[in-house]
């Protein structure tokens, strides 16, 4: 088996997003940015399944698209364990503005063609696993696992909270919906699934793999060379700050309570 | 000035040599001629010695470093420009400690507890084992890694930091640079990883080392060890009669780098280093100390009732302990000035983040110039013991002598995180003085980085000797 995993360079979840008042867009100069978190959940799925004996894994690609930064993120998921990195580089804003899902989805497969093609520079074949995390946390949209899926004509199963491997050769993936879990079969492979929250817990890059990473390799493609149009099918026309909650009233008496509701919230007739 | 009598100036040759004479030529107009020696007065006045003549030239680096590990790099001050893998390093430890370890040092701290699952994850992620080889077990990694390292960790625990910082560069530092290639297949290998069934008290069974030098009577005056060593009958043993004091990880190791005079004429002279097993013959624990801080590593005596140990557990040659205790203790020294950095910065993120919530006269106390002084003081004092921590790593790395400049950085960073952890308390006020923040914690981790692996005291005077080395020439 041959994954390739998409890892997204994005803000860090922990950073608290200002919006450029010129620009009217998040302020990503000086920011703090790191590996997604469900690309990372993606990664040790990844690396999990190549520790896995039955599941004959012969390599994992870590692909992200784009500034020269990305070869940071990269860095981060081959510590993890992957064997090789794909940097497609585009200087566009990967959060929405000026790079979206659509074109992702469709550099994505390029990567995939090429791979098939014997272009890249590992273990060769066609790609039998797509992992990626379900959404990432700047743009939220969700969309790139299902719309490769679209494109390629190949199984998907998003929201995966638990991956097993399949009798004949299929995956069985356990998703989380908002109405409880479903179980997917995936009959056969090449497929794709993204990967949720409780899938697994990500390890820490051990100090031997960090060094191990050093030496492993990336194969470096321009985004405005792949033959995909890039321009985002929708536009961000403004980003601004929700209106800041109103600090609410303690009130000493249940009387009081419904007084306040009817009277000044308006939400008892 | 006519530079020509000054140079035919016999009194002035001594006075100004070659590289301080462009001083010399200072606003004089050629028309007015004094002689030189009204002007600066007679040779009377003591002459100083103004060729800064370090022992060694200080634009050529130490012969011990060969070209091949002569780094190109100079010194890195901010993390900004760390090479990758340090960035890589420092955003792991960051991350572990943050996760695994701040959530839970509270509760180590309280109930004194070794915490063996976290030590042991430190294991596998091949921080237990940092600067050895790859093919002894170890990450491989450099005294700047090792440093950022000891900050990132010890800001989570300051407690798994001086367990860390102990068993990296008091145990497996000496073995990995005196011992023989079958005492580190003994005594690093398993150690490296912590892997393997360790003979340890308390039954922690993780292969964890401790270094033996101070005793009972004698802490700072190491040259003065009571312990002996004497070379059985027929040469085939050791035996060693003794007792060591104030040994972190005495509870949990499995073995102990212990100093012992075999030659009392020779002085310090005769101390001579050994590697014993914890469970060798004779070999017991005193009690386990209570500690102010860094309660969960545990601290207390070796007490060695005749204990035999293999002749061939001698570390280095006969005599030698002395030097390998000093050349121990200089990379020891980074490692606590990185223990004492991460206490600093623990302070430090404590007390910022309550001074932007904390109100008090209708604004943040963040708006008070009170709090402001103290803030800018304690990131201050931070930043300058880091740079100095970083310069005696960078220094240990190329080769060169580093002993100076590992003093101060651990004499900066001690007193630094005293400081911060004080200041931490004070911008705390009465939420510093309780166990519900851990701004007291800090303060009573803090207090020992002023202690151990060399008091304060000790540290001037190796930077003082140092120093008057260096212009007596």
């Amino acid at each position: 088996m041959k994954i390739l995993v998409g890892v997204k360079r994005v803000v860090d979840y922990a950073v608290r997003v200002r919006v450029n008042p010129k620009t009217k867009l998040v302020e990503l100069k000086n920011v703090k940015m790191s590996l997604n978190p469900f690309c990372e959940i993606a990664v040790e799925e990844a690396v999990r399944l190549k520790e896995n004996k039955a599941a004959n894994v012969s390599e994992v690609i870590a692909l992200s698209i784009g500034p020269k930064q990305c070869q940071e993120t990269l860095r981060t998921a081959l510590a993890m364990g992957c064997d090789r990195g794909i940097h497609v580089k585009t200087d566009r804003r990967a959060d929405y503005v000026e790079l979206q899902s659509d074109a992702v989805a469709k550099l994505f497969q390029k990567v995939l063609e090429k791979e098939e093609g014997g272009e890249g520079s590992g273990v060769g074949g066609a790609v039998d696993l797509v992992l990626m995390g379900k959404q990432a946390i700047d743009s939220d949209s969700g969309q790139t696992g299902p719309m490769l899926a679209g494109y390629l004509g190949w199984p998907q199963a998003a929201f995966a909270a638990k991956v097993e491997l399949g009798e004949g050769g299929g995956l069985l993936v356990e998703r989380e919906t908002d109405e409880g879990t479903e179980t997917v079969k995936i009959n056969a492979l090449p497929a794709i699934v993204t990967c949720d929250l409780r899938l697994n817990e990500p390890r820490y890059a051990t100090l031997p793999n960090i060094m191990k990473a050093k030496k492993k390799k990336f194969d470096v493609y321009e985004a405005d060379e792949m033959g995909v149009d890039l321009e985002p099918k929708n536009k961000v026309l403004e980003v601004f700050e929700p209106q800041p909650r109103k600090e609410g009233i303690t009130v000493d008496s249940v009387d009081d309570l419904l007084n306040k509701l009817r009277n000044e919230a308006g939400a008892i007739p | 000035m006519n530079l020509q009598r000054i140079a035919s100036s016999t009194s002035s040759r001594r006075l100004f040599s070659s590289t301080i004479s462009r001083a010399v030529v200072v606003g004089r107009s050629s028309s007015s001629s004094l002689p030189f020696e009204s002007i600066f007065g007679a040779s009377t006045t003591p002459t100083i010695n103004l060729n800064h003549n370090r022992y060694y030239n200080p634009f050529e680096q130490s012969s011990s470093s060969s070209p091949t590990n002569r780094t190109q790099r100079g010194q890195y001050t901010t993390h900004a420009q760390l090479p990758e893998e340090h960035q890589m390093i420092y955003d792991m430890c960051r991350k572990f400690a943050d996760e695994e370890l701040a959530p839970n040092a509270g509760k180590w701290d309280k109930e004194h507890s070794f915490p063996k699952d976290a030590v042991s994850q430190l294991a596998g992620l091949g921080l237990m084992g940092i600067n050895v080889s790859s093919e002894h077990g170890g990450s491989e990694l450099d005294a700047l890694a090792y440093a950022i390292a000891m900050e990132e960790i010890s800001r989570g625990c300051a407690s798994v930091g001086v367990i860390m910082s102990a068993h990296n560069s008091l145990y497996l530092y000496p073995i990995d640079e005196f011992g023989t290639e079958e005492q580190k297949e003994r005594f690093i290998k398993p150690f490296a990883t912590c892997t393997g069934d360790g003979v340890d008290r308390t039954g922690v069974g993780m292969n964890i080392g401790c270094f033996g030098l101070s005793e009972p009577g004698n802490g700072s005056d190491a040259g003065a060890a009571t312990t002996t060593a004497t070379l059985s009958e027929d040469g085939s043993e050791w035996i060693i009669n003794g007792t060591k004091a104030w040994i972190t990880n005495a509870y949990e190791s499995s073995a102990a780098i212990v100093f012992a005079t075999t030659d009392k004429h020779m002085k310090h002279k005769g101390i001579s280093a050994f590697i014993v097993p914890m469970d060798a013959p004779g070999f017991s624990l005193g009690a386990k100390e209570d500690k102010l801080g860094i309660r969960a590593s545990s601290t207390s005596n070796l007490i060695m009732d005749s204990v035999r140990i293999p002749s061939n557990n001698l570390l280095g040659v006969e005599g030698e302990g002395f030097k390998i205790a000093m050349k121990t203790l200089d990379g020891g020294r980074i490692g606590v000035a990185g223990q004492a950095l991460g206490i600093a910065s623990a302070s430090i993120d404590c007390a910022v983040h309550y001074a932007l919530e904390r109100n008090a006269f209708g604004k943040p106390i963040a708006e008070l110039q009170s709090i402001q002084n103290k803030i800018s003081k304690m990131v201050l004092a931070r930043d300058a013991a880091r740079l100095l921590t970083w310069r005696a790593a960078t220094m240990k790395d190329e080769g060169s002598k580093y002993t100076r400049e590992a003093a101060m950085a651990k004499l900066a960073a001690s007193e630094a995180a005293t400081m911060c952890a004080h200041q931490a308390i004070q911008v705390l006020a009465g939420m510093g003085y309780v166990t519900e923040m851990p701004a007291e914690r800090h303060y009573r981790d803090a207090r020992i980085t002023e202690i151990y692996e060399g008091t304060s005291e000790i540290q001037h005077l190796v930077i003082a000797a140092d120093v008057f080395k260096e212009y007596r020439g």
